[in-house]
């Protein structure tokens, strides 16, 4: 939609650069970030990133804390924005459109992507008005329509039938792990194309853990997925590629057992392996 | 004994005894002034003066009606008036201002709350009263000087502006900013955001601020009696004078003590007065409570 005069030679030159990281060339990227340097108060969080993000799968970005995974994911919706003193400079591609342009909408932007925090946030309202929030926002008025909404991201999310009965009741009296779910089926609700997860189940147990993991898997097959986590385990369990980012820098991109398994780089090694966290 | 031991010995003691010492102050004054207004209470029945608007001490004639319902009046306008600017001008200081502003513009709130009432009063009298009395009342075609209830009302916003605001910025300053990113990831515009999640979530926070204003504006005497005219009779509309309860004590206390049971009278109205704020204090604690108990 916004065209971008370069954007032949720099794809090609992209390709080129993931071939070398031993990256099968992504047919249809979903998201391309060319260039991409985000600064914050001055300090270089996140420098010449280039990336092709492939649809209906599973990336996870990895990396030791502070590294700028976070920044980097909520550059993709725009949520950086709302830090003080950040500038963005390069562009962030979604479906070929420069999200960064002068003039782009960032709410519609934000709509093509459900985010799923660290921590679930449910809205204070009850588990109905949580999912029906979204499609509300965006002009849905009709009852029936508002209803199966609801009932069908509930459903994708398996909580249907644990809440079905107490609809009205306030989200905030669900445990965490149904807050989570919650959470996502809000997400979901708005019809995104992307779904954004930051460590999205570092403060669950184990068995709402794996519940999620195992949603997103099934997501895969209509939604890309981009998920930030610190735990191999679960990128190695989860992900089909995977992005390890050191010091605001993509060290290596590649498909999840390439990158754990016969990493390139020294430090992806160190990292995959321990010595670094 | 060990020194060190004696001296955490005394420490405790010591401060325990002077937090019964403060409690104990409160209650001496509540016992004191039911002491002092038992007179009053035995002489004439507590349903009657709460009811009697008529305020004649000479005739033995005491009605609290009028000035409750003046310390009423001119609360409410002071509420109306300050809650709706307070809410927009802290949403505005948290979530829209930069860090520049915001940190010029609260110390300078916090001075407003330091200047003494009197100042205040002084302002209401040459300015709020004239052009309420001057330009609003006979554009609205009233017949007032001025001196009224809504002069007070309005003084009153003002003072308590700036305790209201810094509360409501406290409050809405704790919203984490994960919620707000919840909101604004679903594609929810940045009021949208505030109206129905901010504000929400901050409601029972932004109640208690109102609440403390409210306190205060109770309490208020030296500015409001300044500017409200203070004449013993129910107030029909803004423009009529009114007669508050805190002005009532502190005009007449120390006067005309000869008349039998007056200062008793005045004594029921410290106590009255004591009675609602502390009514009211409890009242908004068990709303908060529930509030709180319904968000968690």
């Amino acid at each position: 939609m916004y065209p971008h005069p370069s954007i032949k030679t720099e794809e090609t030159q992209n390709l080129a650069a993931l071939n070398s990281a031993g990256v099968v060339p992504v047919a249809t990227p979903h998201i391309e970030i060319k260039d991409l340097n985000v600064f914050i108060e001055g300090n270089h969080i996140l420098k010449n990133i280039n990336l092709s993000i492939p649809n209906n799968s599973v990336t996870s970005i990895i990396g030791p804390s502070g590294c700028g995974k976070t920044t980097l994911l909520k550059t993709l919706n725009r949520l950086v924005d709302d830090n003080k003193g950040v500038t963005v400079k390069g562009s962030v591609l979604v479906n070929g459109e420069d999200i960064y342009a002068p003039g782009a909408e960032v709410t519609h932007i934000r709509k093509k992507m459900g985010l799923l925090s660290q921590k679930p946030f449910p809205l204070p309202m009850s588990i109905f008005d949580n999912v029906a929030y979204g499609p509300r926002i965006h002009g849905e008025r009709n009852k029936t329509v508002l209803r199966g909404i609801v009932e069908t991201q509930l459903r994708n999310v398996g909580l249907w039938d644990e809440v079905k009965d107490r609809l009205e009741s306030s989200a905030t009296r669900l445990s965490i792990g149904q807050q989570q779910r919650l959470c996502l089926a809000r997400g979901l609700a708005v019809k995104p194309e992307i779904i954004l997860g930051d460590e999205s189940t570092s403060a669950l147990d184990p068995i709402s853990t794996q519940t999620i993991e195992n949603l997103l898997i099934d997501l895969k097959s209509d939604y890309t997925i981009i998920l930030v986590t610190h735990i191999l385990r679960q990128a190695r369990r989860v992900s089909d590629y995977i992005i390890f980012v050191y010091n605001g820098e993509i060290v290596e991109f590649g498909k999840t057992e390439d990158v754990l398994l016969n990493p390139k780089n020294e430090i992806t090694q160190q990292y995959v392996k321990g010595f670094i966290s | 004994m060990n020194w060190r031991l004696l001296k955490d010995k005394i420490a405790r003691f010591s401060s325990i005894t002077l937090l019964v010492l403060a409690l104990a102050v409160i209650v001496a004054i509540v016992a004191g002034l039911v002491g002092k207004s038992t007179p009053l209470l035995q002489a004439e029945s507590l349903v009657d003066i709460l009811s009697d608007s008529v305020w004649s001490p000479m005739k033995g004639r005491f009605g609290f009606l009028s000035f409750i319902l003046g310390t009423v009046w001119v609360t409410l306008i002071a509420l109306i008036v300050a809650t709706p600017l307070c809410v927009l001008a802290s949403i505005y200081l948290v979530e829209y201002a930069s860090d520049r502003l915001r940190n010029m513009v609260l110390p300078l709130v916090n001075v407003l709350a330091a200047i003494p009432p009197v100042l205040y009063g002084v302002w209401g009298v040459l300015f709020v009263v004239p052009l309420l009395g001057n330009y609003i009342a006979p554009f609205l075609g009233i017949d007032s000087s001025g001196f009224s209830v809504f002069a007070g009302g309005l003084v009153l916003a003002v003072m308590i502006f700036p305790i209201m605001v810094s509360i409501m910025v406290e409050v809405l300053s704790t919203i984490p900013k994960e919620l707000k990113d919840a909101s604004l990831s679903l594609g929810a515009t940045q009021w949208e955001t505030i109206t129905k999640v901010v504000l929400q979530k901050a409601k029972p926070g932004l109640i208690a601020a109102a609440v403390l204003g409210i306190s205060r504006a109770f309490g208020e005497t030296v500015a409001v009696l300044m500017v409200c005219g203070n004449i013993p009779q129910i107030p029909k509309s803004l423009f009529d004078a009114g007669y508050p309860l805190p002005a009532l004590i502190a005009n007449n206390f120390g006067e005309m003590m000869s008349i039998p049971l007056y200062d008793s009278a005045l004594m029921f109205a410290a106590l009255l007065l004591f009675v609602i704020i502390f009514g009211f204090n409890l009242l908004s604690r068990i709303i908060l409570n529930r509030l709180e108990e319904k968000a968690a």
